[in-house]
């Protein structure tokens, strides 16, 4: 018997919810919700999410030897729950911010300090009704000692025309003896917004949790939706989000290849890769009207077809860009002077990579082979053919190898839809279900799995829906990644990694 | 290295013809903009953007105002790493209120005359986050605005169109 299966086979409050899609969800004890942080922290499972409502809290699992997943759910009728971060160090911001939205209180969680909550909502735990806990007044930095030690504050205003985070280095010299993030400072309340909200609407919000992510995030929601009301779009419809999916990861991938190799002060690369960039958004523009291809995927299917001259002008960008591609992979591989930078620069451990469960670019850069597409799948990933690179190294150089190799698999598989593209309808009227529903659903986005758990009401509008930005899982590894490099190379890990801000504020 | 620069040299430039400027950031900009504060800043504007909240989406694009399409730096205008080095602040975002007092510090922090747009449906409304609890909705309520471009998030084009109005002299 698989782990997951003692967890929900035990001690239950009630057996495994009937409404919920695709993998079980089970009410459990307390003890069980222990017994699933104790497996965590051995390593035998792995935190897909960490998530509230406001009277319980809910932790979605994978058992990677058993290729199954799970959701348990644990009520807090006393408003309290058992710390997971405790034994298990991924789960603290999460926990840090279901404090701050619901006003749970994680037990014995060695780190209880607020996380989105910056004291400037004019109340706290907006997401309880009523709230349960103080707004935040202050925020402490953790304490650093050590001689001729200084502090470099910088953010949340960036020099670059990035979004918003406050890092707070500790430097000996140059060197960077330790990095501490503060996010939430894009904190929409997207959550907030969504409960209550008609399913469209709703699927808008998702669309703007990340908006690099658009598609995937898009695409997640959508999933979840048609999964939780058991419907599946028309067949023209999971093609060609894939292709949309796949022109969104070769855009961000391409950009970041230019804008690491910038930030060695590589400048050329940043304009020819800024061409292929534009090149594929323009694409984008023609193929379905919008650069960014927002609010093309709804639930049910898609909002607009794939215009008359979309598959003739993919044909072109892939003849121009495959070429170009190589020749700017050929350039920075005969660059000493950049390769000395991003060589051996903000390495990432492969234990931490698999201890977090990191998703995407920094997960596959340290040898964790995991990709949505591929596992738990979803259609049509699951008929065209693709490589899934990994690298052991973990370094910056590592992270750029890996988008490179991935760019070359998107192109690939842009030719594969475009060859067995599927005719007929778009869209799937949506049913109405008679009873609440739930459901799991994943898209892979160029930096990693989206996850998105969903409640539907009887009349399709959003009970609640919680959204799992793969950087929840990749900030933490960022503040390690630095630990001994010098001061000027955080730009490089930065970008190497490129987290969503706005994806993990929500 | 020296193919690819030769290539450059002999392919030809993709910068394309600049657009009219935008006749709607014109009239907006009609009551905000000082023709003799223009006068001493010359055609040269130093911008800083400040992302109050968005979704990315926006700085997306604002980033492709430097592609070689639309070689913004050309028009006298250019990104700098300081609000005490700009002119014009360009805010992206619903206002989120965790950045509220980083946008009003950055906006005390840059020296007059100054002028901020307002890029995207969320800085221009609020956009889908306007009722928020997180977020303070349309810029105009935090700061002044002399200039909406609005869109979501608003093209390389639509950008270049609205920040041209800063330039034009009719504007004032």
């Amino acid at each position: 018997m698989t782990i997951l299966a003692t967890l929900l086979g035990s001690p239950l409050l009630g057996s495994p919810l009937p409404a919920h899609a695709p993998w079980p969800r089970a009410e459990i004890t307390a003890a069980t919700w222990e017994a699933a942080t104790t497996h965590l922290a051995a390593g035998d499972l792995t935190l897909l999410s960490l998530w509230g409502e406001p009277e319980r809290v809910h932790m979605a699992l994978s058992e990677p030897a058993a290729a199954t997943i799970a959701i348990l759910t644990l009520p807090c009728p006393t408003g309290r729950f058992p710390s997971v971060g405790r034994l298990h160090p991924p789960a603290i911001r999460l926990e840090r911010t279901i404090q701050d939205l619901f006003g749970l209180t994680a037990d014995d969680a060695d780190d209880s300090r607020h996380w989105l909550d910056h004291g400037a909502w004019g109340r706290g735990t907006p997401l309880a009704t009523p709230p349960t806990r103080a707004p935040a007044h202050d925020y402490a930095f953790l304490p650093v000692h050590g001689d001729n030690l200084h502090e470099i504050p910088v953010g949340p205003v960036h020099a670059g025309i990035i979004e918003p985070g406050h890092f707070r280095f500790t430097a000996d010299g140059e060197t960077v003896v330790r990095l501490e993030q503060r996010l939430g400072y894009t904190h929409k309340g997207t959550e907030g917004l969504m409960q209550g909200a008609p399913l469209a609407h709703a699927a808008r919000l998702a669309g703007r949790v990340s908006g690099d992510a658009t598609v995937a995030y898009a695409s997640a929601f959508a999933r979840a939706a048609e999964t939780a009301l058991g419907i599946t779009p028309p067949p023209r419809a999971t093609w060609l989000r894939a292709l949309m999916a796949e022109l969104e990861r070769i855009a961000n991938h391409i950009g970041d290849f230019g804008a690491i190799c910038n930030d060695a002060s590589f400048a050329i690369m940043l304009a020819h890769t800024g061409i292929l960039r534009e090149r594929v958004l323009r694409t984008a523009m023609l193929c379905f009207g919008h650069r960014l291809m927002m609010d093309r995927v709804i639930p049910g299917g898609l909002a607009v077809d794939i215009s008359p001259d979309g598959p003739a002008a993919i044909r072109a960008l892939i003849a121009e860009f495959r070429p170009r591609l190589e020749q700017l992979a050929t350039l920075y591989d005969n660059t000493a002077s950049l390769l000395d930078r991003t060589v051996t620069t903000g390495i990432v451990k492969q234990d931490d990579v698999r201890r977090f469960g990191a998703g995407g670019h920094v997960g596959r850069a340290s040898g964790r082979d995991f990709d949505s597409r591929r596992w738990p799948g979803y259609a049509p990933y699951d008929t065209l053919r693709f490589d899934i690179p990994t690298l052991p190294e973990g370094d910056v150089n590592a992270r750029v190898w890996i988008r490179i190799k991935e760019i070359r698999a998107s192109l690939s598989m842009l030719e594969q839809i475009l060859d067995a593209l599927p005719p007929g309808p778009i869209a799937t009227p949506l049913p109405t279900p008679t009873a609440p529903t739930e459901a799991l659903a994943f898209a892979e986005s160029f930096r990693g799995e989206i996850l998105v758990w969903l409640s539907l009401n009887p009349d399709t509008s959003v009970a609640r829906c919680h959204l799992r930005d793969p950087s929840w899982f990749q900030w933490p590894l960022l503040e390690v990644a630095i630990d001994g490099n010098i001061v000027a190379d955080f730009p490089l890990c930065n970008k190497s990694f490129n987290c969503s801000y706005s994806g993990h504020d929500l | 290295m020296r193919k690819i620069l030769l290539e450059s040299l002999t392919r030809g430039a993709l910068t394309e013809t600049a657009p009219t400027p935008d006749d709607a950031a014109l009239a907006d900009l009609a009551n905000a903009v000082n023709r003799a504060a223009k006068r001493r800043l010359g055609r040269s504007l130093a911008i800083r953007e400040v992302d109050a909240g968005s979704c990315n989406g926006c700085e997306l694009e604002i980033h492709a105002l430097n592609n070689a399409f639309y070689d913004l730096e050309r028009f006298g205008l250019h990104f700098v790493a300081s609000p005490r080095h700009a002119d014009v602040l360009m805010v992206t975002g619903p206002v989120s209120k965790n950045m509220r007092e980083g946008l009003l510090r950055t906006y005390h922090a840059t020296p007059d005359p100054k002028w901020v747009v307002a890029v995207g449906d969320c800085a221009v409304t609020g956009g889908l986050f306007a009722n928020s609890y997180a977020c303070d909705g349309a810029l105009d309520t935090i700061v002044p605005v002399a200039l909406r471009i609005p869109g979501c998030p608003p093209t390389p084009l639509a950008l270049l169109r609205g920040l041209l109005a800063l330039l034009e002299p009719s504007a004032a």
